[in-house]
């Protein structure tokens, strides 16, 4: 019987393969040529022949450190050269060795792209002379928002609801703290409204995404509308009326001794409100809760695969509704940023679709709370140069800086990141038949 | 532990999925629950596990009354459960998926290394090679279900139930599981085993019961030959052997060349795969879920785009043709989810009988369906196929499997066929209906149709076939005759090439072994 068997040979079709394999590490190899293109035209060429000056200290600093000054065309062309080789290497690697290249081989090379373009911008400005500590410090400030509001939606979507609301909890946030405030004269009765008021959010969203069944996307994007429709309309009548009011609480910087005076770093880390500790702690605490604890491993569970959770004895729906009500917790405190730091009265909208640039950060973070934080703080970053440089009268037109934010999203969401996997049961009720 | 279940009923609004069942499970035995697809086996199971709460009856678990209000109750008492559809989250590690649950902690931190440990002992225990620390997703499904069995037995478990367990495993890995199942009762465990494969039931159990539409209908013994099994399972006498006439060959109809279908990830899912079909033939293509058998399949009518390798039919190239004028050229498609692709289940019987016609001037004009010829096309259907329904403007998704399946294949049929593409045809289906699609698609083989079938069920592959294709990781492992012994054909589903099956079977040939089952 085996005579009549018939074998095709088995040869191993490697070039269909390696043809795929080529094509997909090609994509980043040509990112790069262009990059080194621009680099080397504008950069190079149309470099400014003055020297970009970075304040490293401030004026009232106790410590003192000259500022760094770096002379425009010469370091256009070192960032040129650096990102042809780049660009060389990935092209190599994608022709020869059908791989990409290595993770920080290509966010290195996007740091000297971002490191050239900022030394052009400043260099071709007015007065090219700009404070990198008020630029980092100012970063770390306005992605506050950002990251708070990414915290929340890594708690949402991590258990498997997708948390469109980010927008709305930081609203409600803002005013909850503009309304406590004034109500209470206290900080920390500003803050527990602030709370209460993501809190809100949140309860609506677990009741009708996890109870009811409802398209979370839509329940999602119902409740931002809910949420500008209900402030606006209180921020004008309640927030008005101010027989009782107290004076309306700040958040003030509360420097560390000693540490806050290290230069730019300081500033940074030590210089921080009450708030921003809280970020600084927030951040890596839920990395280590998400990966480093039951509880984490079982909230991954019920985002990735909640029948099987379910059948090892988790309560998947009592998961999922107690991260959506601690999420917004964490977005509302994070939105009091705007009433208590950045200023102290509430307006109509003020978030201004923060909220979507957290959900941006989150994505283009991998759901990962460290990832997701750094991702936040390039949004800010890029927020904060966009200010800086108007200051510093740039030769950009204003409203292309005003872009930069969110052309950074874009990119970064749809091109740099390549396909990322969020948790597989992201968005889906579950119901048990 | 020794279990007893007292007139146990589920329903589920006015579906009764268990009727009064009864039984008894010994502890040190292996009880299994024979019953077709859809005989409430799996419902019975999920009641008993804690994920449904029965309706009326009792559960005792070594006499005592128990009420589980959820699975972790049911583990809490020492029942560990394999389900059919592995309940593994694929992006966790194998020690964080056994672990989930049942954490080992150390001041407030997960301990992986724990349960890492206590992986390898009981790997060791029973033989396993099981890496802690590796990515589920990545391993293959037999090792999946070890997993799955490790999960349950850390828990302690004293009463294991498997549903459906050898449905994805190649036979060597199915004997595999029958020895661990033997070791695992031998050290005390009570064991029910779920399956409607008689060759496995007669080999690993000490009591059968037997369950059709809900209700048990009677005991056997696992000495009752396969025929009497069968038909206690389905109500009447069935006939197993179809009595087929071999194919005469006809001249070559379907050309497969060097067919390679790469994934976005650079996996090569299809690996330079040719083959040939005559006219008036079977080609089963036999092989272990997920090793190319879908990609091959949406390849060949167009569903899916080729790197490489053309496909052809009577000479004529189908590759890169969209997949209307594939159908048009005289292909029939049954695609392997039925609920998926293969009929709309919220449209009527009758709309899914003419899905694919509606291009047809007496089925459609311009702008509306012709009613009346929908409605005479769909009752002569329902009459050929004996398709049991309601009525022909039913729901499609209300019909039993069988029934869809015959929707799905009466379709195909209303047009001239040159080549039928079937994949998983019987999947789901009960005993009845699986032999009326196989003589229905036999029927259509005589007419001189080539036929590719695509089965992960080695008894529909054995009977269908008039050669044996079985594909490995997208390769294909050989073309061997049909009625190729199960071993040959279980070596090549495991990565071996034709000829190192013939010859390793050859070696190990033992008068009397397993081969003249059923």
């Amino acid at each position: 019987m085996s005579a009549q068997v018939l074998t095709p040979a088995p040869a191993p079709e490697q070039s269909a393969i390696t043809a795929a394999l080529t094509r997909a590490a090609k994509r980043p190899a040509w990112m790069l040529s262009v990059a080194a293109l621009i680099a080397v035209v504008v950069f190079g060429f149309l470099a400014p022949h003055t020297s970009a000056s970075f304040r490293l200290s401030a004026t009232d600093a106790a410590v003192k450190v000259p500022p760094l000054v770096v002379p425009a065309v010469a370091f256009g062309w070192i960032v040129a050269l650096l990102l042809i080789a780049a660009a060389a290497w990935a092209w190599f690697l994608a022709t020869q060795r059908q791989r990409s290249l290595p993770g920080w081989a290509m966010g290195l090379a996007w740091f000297v792209f971002l490191a050239g373009l900022m030394v052009w911008l400043v260099g071709t400005a007015n007065n090219p002379d700009i404070s990198l500590v008020q630029l980092l410090t100012g970063s770390v400030a306005l992605s506050l928002p950002i990251i708070f509001g990414s915290m929340s939606g890594a708690l949402c979507e991590r258990a498997g609801v997708v948390n469109i609301a980010i927008e709305g909890q930081l609203l409600l946030g803002a005013f909850g703290a503009a309304l406590g405030g004034l109500l209470t004269g206290s900080l920390v009765g500003a803050l527990v409204t602030a709370a209460l008021g993501g809190l809100l959010v949140s309860a609506l969203l677990s009741l009708f995404a996890v109870k009811y069944l409802v398209n979370q996307i839509i329940v999602g994007v119902v409740l931002n509308v809910f949420a500008s429709g209900l402030t606006g309309f209180f921020a004008g009548t309640l927030l008005k009326d101010g027989e009782n009011f107290h004076d309306m609480p700040k958040l003030a910087k509360l420097p560390i001794p000693g540490l806050a005076d290290i230069p730019v770093l300081g500033p940074i880390f030590f210089q921080q409100t009450l708030l921003g500790y809280a970020m600084f702690l927030l951040v890596p605490g839920l990395w280590f809760a998400l990966f480093r604890t039951k509880w984490g491993l079982r909230v991954r569970a019920v985002g990735e695969h909640p029948k099987a959770a379910d059948t090892v004895g988790i309560k998947v729906n009592r998961v999922r509704v107690s991260n959506v009500l601690l999420a917004g917790i964490v977005a509302g405190v994070g939105g009091s940023y705007y009433t208590l730091v950045s200023t102290s009265e509430f307006s109509r909208d003020m978030t201004g679709g923060t909220g979507y640039i957290a959900l941006a950060a989150l994505i283009f973070g991998r759901w990962n709370p460290l990832l997701a934080a750094c991702a936040g703080l390039l949004f800010g970053f890029v927020t904060n140069l966009q200010y800086i440089l108007a200051q510093a009268g740039t030769a950009v037109p204003s409203q292309f800086m005003a872009m930069l934010p969110y052309i950074v999203t874009i990119f970064a969401v749809a091109g740099l990141v390549g396909k990322s996997r969020g948790p597989a049961a992201s968005g889906e009720p579950y119901v048990k038949e | 532990m020794q279990l007893e279940l007292k007139n146990v009923t589920k329903a589920f609004g006015d579906f009764v999925a268990n009727d009064s069942i009864s039984l008894t499970v010994e502890p040190g035995q292996v009880h299994t629950l024979l019953g077709e697809n859809g005989a409430g086996k799996s419902t019975l199971m999920n009641v008993l596990f804690g994920l449904y709460q029965p309706t009326a009856g009792e559960i005792l678990l070594n006499g005592q009354p128990v009420r589980f209000s959820g699975p972790g109750d049911a583990m809490a008492r020492g029942i560990g459960m394999v389900h059919q559809h592995f309940m593994l989250v694929p992006v966790f590690t194998v020690a964080e998926n056994i672990a989930l649950g049942h954490e080992d902690t150390k001041g407030g931190r997960l301990d992986l290394k724990t349960t890492a440990r206590k992986v390898r002992e009981i790997s060791a225990r029973f033989g396993f090679d099981i890496d802690p620390d590796a990515l589920v997703e990545d391993l293959p499904v037999g090792v999946q279900q070890r997993v799955e069995i490790i999960k349950a037995l850390i828990r302690d478990a004293e009463l294991l139930i498997l549903d459906e367990p050898t449905a994805v495993l190649t036979p060597q890995e199915t004997d595999e599981l029958l020895r661990i199942i033997k070791q695992l009762r031998d050290g005390g465990t009570s064991i029910i085993f779920i399956s409607h494969k008689l060759r496995e039931v007669k080999e690993i159990s000490d009591v059968i019961t037997v369950i059709r539409r809900g209700k048990v209908v009677g005991t056997a013994d696992p000495s009752a030959s396969s025929s009497e099994l069968a038909s206690l399972m389905v109500g009447r006498d069935v006939q197993l052997n179809l009595n087929r006439v071999p194919a005469e060959g006809g001249s070559p109809a379907l050309e497969v060349k060097n067919l390679s279908v790469v994934a976005t990830n650079g996996t090569l899912l299809l690996d330079d795969v040719s083959l040939s079909v005559a006219e008036g033939e079977v080609l089963a293509v036999a092989g272990v879920q997920g090793n190319g058998q879908t990609e091959l399949v949406e390849s060949i009518m167009g569903l899916r785009p080729v790197q490489s390798g053309s496909v052809s039919l009577h000479g004529d190239v189908l590759t890169g043709r969209p997949v209307k004028e594939v159908l048009r050229y005289g292909v029939g498609y049954v695609p392997e989810d039925r609920n998926v692709e293969g009929l709309v289940g919220e449209f009527s019987v009758a709309e899914n009988l003419v899905l694919d016609q509606l291009d047809r001037p007496e089925i459609a004009g311009r702008l509306s369906l012709h009613r009346a010829a929908v409605a005479r096309n769909a009752s002569d259907k329902i009459e050929e196929f004996d398709i049991r329904t309601g009525s022909a403007s039913a729901a499609a998704s209300t019909l039993s499997g069988g029934n869809q399946q015959k929707i799905v294949l009466a379709r195909e049929f209303s047009r001239p066929l040159r080549l039928l593409v079937a994949s998983q045809p019987t999947r789901g289906v009960d005993v009845g209906s699986i032999e009326f699609l196989h003589r229905r698609i036999l029927r259509e083989r005589d007419t001189g149709t080539a036929v590719v079938l695509v089965s992960t069920e080695l008894d529909e592959v054995l009977e269908m076939g008039d050669r044996i294709a079985v594909m490995y990781h997208g390769k294909l492992m050989g073309i061997v005759p049909g009625g190729t012994s199960r071993e040959v054909l279980g070596l090549m589903m495991a990565g071996s090439t034709a000829e190192e099956a013939f010859e390793a079977a050859a070696g190990s040939a033992q008068p009397g072994s397993e081969e003249n089952l059923v």
